[in-house]
């Protein structure tokens, strides 16, 4: 090929249709070859982990008493399925959950908005709320007890306090952040600031209230356990506290593996529902 | 013949924690229906500013705004405002975007509706319609903004610089579209930008502004055979580079002066 033809684009291309596609189906292999490999790794090491515990366990290299071994922890999962004994545990820790980070994130995102509609409230209820944001929320399980009672409401209460400060924090931020620009578009054709927050604050902050959804699945977990261990008589925070006073420590860890299993579901259930709200965000 | 905009010995002072500044000082203008004037000037002259309050986004310190006879108070759906992006919500489709004017007028008929897609027909985004803007180009999502700013029909258009933050051929496209349409549908407009010969090739009148505190210099009128001519068409007439040059001139010893 000469010089000049390849200045003006000629008509047979370096690299044939084919061959382009070649490259990509090549790649495509990589990359389904590399995600094997890092699935069989993780796969290999929570095997491993289990064996070794196992292994461990039988041959008392550990104190079977402190530390169980799985097979003991999965067999006491087994009974307290058979039995129907796990779930009425795990429904109110997962009810106590699932009111906690969704009650959290509206409680405060209703405040956020709250403080958006009045700056001077804003600027009054500042220092309350660095003072209660770096307050370690826990700390207030005993008044909760005593104002609510040693139950669902005040484990509920403790989670709030827990989830809602920083809720609050992110999202009255976000609704800060909002481009001015993109409310000057609303103020430009008379719109009023209940349109100005409806069609802009809200829509643009949506994205930051989802993911302190996501957040708050966490926080609302730490506010569950903690409410349980203080006060609880049902509950899988219940649950280990128990088996830590009588001294059965395969409940205390079976209840763990729960507790792993179902808050990572949890999460993975949020992050599903964001990815099917955002689809047609940036 | 009645102004459309008559500009009363406007004075405006932004006032902060650390100064009180003058930002406009004593201006006075009118402009006449089917007018379209460029205002140019050195940064700090106070164009934004100008354009706000004929808005209605701003108040003025002093003096008083009319449009359409009547004392401007808080904008209205009569005045259109382009700003200097399309700023489309990215959470709405593009036919979303262009009604969201209706909406918050209150206008959201079948009536009106109709005129949407028409005006988004002329401007070659039918296609466009259930699109989101992330899948559109500059240019086209420009061109929304512009069918947005239109749907409410106003009279009198404020541009902001629109076209400062596209790509070259895409402006000069964009201005012949919008000073077509905008003459086509005979409205009045008020374009701000820092392009002289923009401001030259789309503008009936050119008025430059001195800084700080901004008042005016001087007005220039585009002589016919300039502002008949399309925008792109108006740049090779006769007369326009002397024009350009006039205006250049001003601008400098505006610059000058500070």
């Amino acid at each position: 090929m000469s010089a000049l033809d390849s200045r003006i684009g000629a008509s047979t291309p370096a690299l044939p249709e084919d061959g382009i596609q070649a490259l990509h189906a090549a790649h495509l292999k990589r990359k389904k070859r590399q995600r094997l490999q890092v699935f069989s790794v993780q796969m290999a090491i929570l095997l491993l982990f289990f064996a070794f515990w196992e292994i461990a366990g039988r041959l008392k290299w550990i104190d079977v008493l402190l530390f169980s071994y799985p097979s003991k922890v999965f067999a006491q999962i087994g009974k307290d399925i058979a039995s129907g004994e796990l779930w009425g545990h795990l429904g109110i820790t997962v009810g106590e959950t699932v009111v906690g980070f969704l009650l959290g994130t509206l409680l405060g995102t209703l405040i956020a908005v709250l403080i958006w509609w009045s700056p001077f409230l804003s600027k009054v209820l500042d220092p309350y709320m660095v003072v209660f944001n770096s307050m370690p929320k826990v700390a207030l399980g005993p008044i909760f007890i005593v104002m609510f009672g040693a139950g669902f409401l005040s484990i509920t209460v403790t989670t709030l306090s827990i989830t809602v400060i920083v809720t609050t924090l992110v999202v009255y931020n976000s609704f800060c952040e909002v481009d001015a620009n993109l409310i000057k578009v609303v103020r430009v054709f008379g719109g009023t600031r209940t349109q100005v927050f409806s069609k802009v604050i809200l829509p643009a902050s949506f994205p930051t209230i989802i993911s302190t959804l996501k957040v708050n699945v966490g926080m609302a977990w730490v506010g569950v356990i903690v409410g349980e261990f203080l006060v609880a008589k049902m509950g899988l925070g219940y649950l280990i506290i128990y088996g830590f006073q009588v001294f059965n420590f395969t409940l205390v860890l079976s209840s763990l593996v729960i507790i792993a299993v179902v808050a990572t579901g949890m999460y993975q259930l949020v992050v599903y529902v964001e990815r099917k709200l955002l689809t047609h965000r940036r | 013949m009645e102004p459309v905009v008559e500009l009363k010995h406007i004075t405006h002072v932004y006032v902060s924690d650390r100064e009180a500044s003058l930002a406009l000082d004593g201006l006075d203008l009118r402009v006449y229906p089917g007018e379209f004037v460029s205002l140019v000037g050195p940064s700090g002259c106070g164009k934004t500013t100008l354009l706000s309050i004929i808005a209605g986004l701003m108040k003025p310190t002093k003096g008083e705004v009319l449009v359409y006879g009547r004392k401007v108070d808080g904008p209205t759906a009569e005045v259109g405002y382009m700003l200097q992006q399309d700023y489309l919500f990215p959470w709405r489709t593009i036919f979303e975007n262009a009604s969201i004017g209706l909406e918050l007028t209150g206008r959201l008929n079948q009536e009106h509706l109709a005129r949407t897609t028409a005006l988004l027909e002329e401007m070659g985004l039918a296609e466009a319609r259930d699109l989101y803007p992330q899948q559109l180009s500059g240019g086209m999502r420009q061109r929304v903004a512009l069918v947005r700013t239109l749907t409410t029909d106003p009279g009198l258009l404020l541009l902001d610089e629109p076209f400062s933050a596209l790509d070259y051929q895409t402006k000069l496209q964009l201005e012949d579209l919008i000073a077509g349409t905008l003459r086509e549908k005979n409205k009045t407009a008020i374009l701000v930008t820092h392009d002289l010969s923009e401001a030259a090739a789309v503008s009936d009148r050119v008025i430059v502004l001195g800084s700080r505190p901004g008042k005016i210099r001087k007005s220039f009128e585009v002589p016919d055979h300039i502002r008949s001519a399309r925008p792109l068409l108006a740049r090779e007439q006769t007369g326009f580079n002397e024009l350009f040059h006039d205006i250049w001139r001003e601008m400098e010893s505006a610059a000058d002066k500070e």
